[in-house]
């Protein structure tokens, strides 16, 4: 476990090193430069997608869609980081109170 | 480990079940961004040396963010440092805080805690889909990974969606 969080930690910091320490002629690649900005935002969208509608490796649907439907109005009007979590987290404690 | 996102996306792997190797791949793989962020910033800070080692652990979206926002390179290096500084110290104060808080909860589910991951990769997530091109993919990349989420081991969708994106970027024109 503790291996797995070093490795991660370690590639996370040479990537940054890289990006400082590369020649930059290298990292203007254009087909670099269209790529790595679409890595994030395609494994961003699967984590929400995953941790919303599963349960180890069941599909399920639970008050979760509800918490993340409540989300995504929060992050549409912009609402800071920290106040979309809350009110997500509120929602599915609110709906599990109620039994839903 | 120093982006916010890298060390979700683990933690969230690892949670749901996955292996360890597959949350620091996909923690690896959202870290990438940070060595683009260099680009800008390694003319911007202009650092050489042994100061290389130190200033890259400061590389992050908020950093590079406020740094390419100022007009002055003198304020460009002071944002930079007083943001990198200040989010390091109360980043990690707050993980130190959940790890030797986790005992505390007895039930996390009651909290609605298991809906605070998905609403934090959204959040991380929203700023970068400002275009249709994102969004698009974005939308394709959560169904992708759902629907081969019952025939892998956790962690995996993740690593298979990366693997599209990425042959999507190299092989459009």
């Amino acid at each position: 476990m503790w291996a797995g969080v070093l490795v991660a930690s370690l590639s996370c910091y040479a990537l940054k090193l890289a990006g400082l320490s590369l020649p930059q002629r290298w990292l203007q690649d254009p087909r670099l430069q269209r790529t790595v900005p679409l890595i994030p935002v395609a494994l961003l969208a699967s984590l929400v997608a995953t941790q919303t509608f599963s349960t180890g490796r069941h599909l399920v649907l639970d008050v979760r869609a509800a918490a993340l439907v409540v989300a995504v109005v929060a992050v549409v009007l912009r609402a800071p980081f920290l106040v979309v979590v809350a009110v997500a987290a509120a929602t599915a404690a609110l709906l599990r109170a109620l039994q839903l | 480990m120093f982006t916010g996102a890298s060390q979700f996306a683990l933690v969230g792997v690892v949670g749901a079940g996955g292996s360890v190797w597959a949350g620091a791949l996909a923690a690896a793989l959202l870290g990438s961004r940070n060595a683009l962020y260099g680009i800008r910033l390694s003319s911007l800070l202009n650092v050489r040396g042994w100061r290389r080692f130190a200033t890259s652990q400061f590389v992050i979206d908020e950093t590079t963010a406020m740094a390419i926002a100022r007009d002055e390179t003198s304020l460009s290096r002071y944002a930079f440092w007083a943001t990198g500084i200040a989010l390091f110290l109360f980043w990690n104060t707050g993980t130190l805080i959940g790890a030797l808080a986790t005992h505390a909860l007895s039930n996390p589910k009651v909290l609605g805690l298991d809906a605070a991951p998905p609403a934090a990769f959204l959040a991380l997530l929203a700023p970068r889909l400002r275009a249709r091109e994102p969004l698009a993919i974005a939308f394709a990349a959560a169904v992708v990974a759902i629907a081969v989420l019952p025939f892998v081991p956790a962690g995996v969708p993740l690593l298979i969606v990366a693997v599209l994106v990425t042959l999507f970027g190299v092989l459009r024109k």
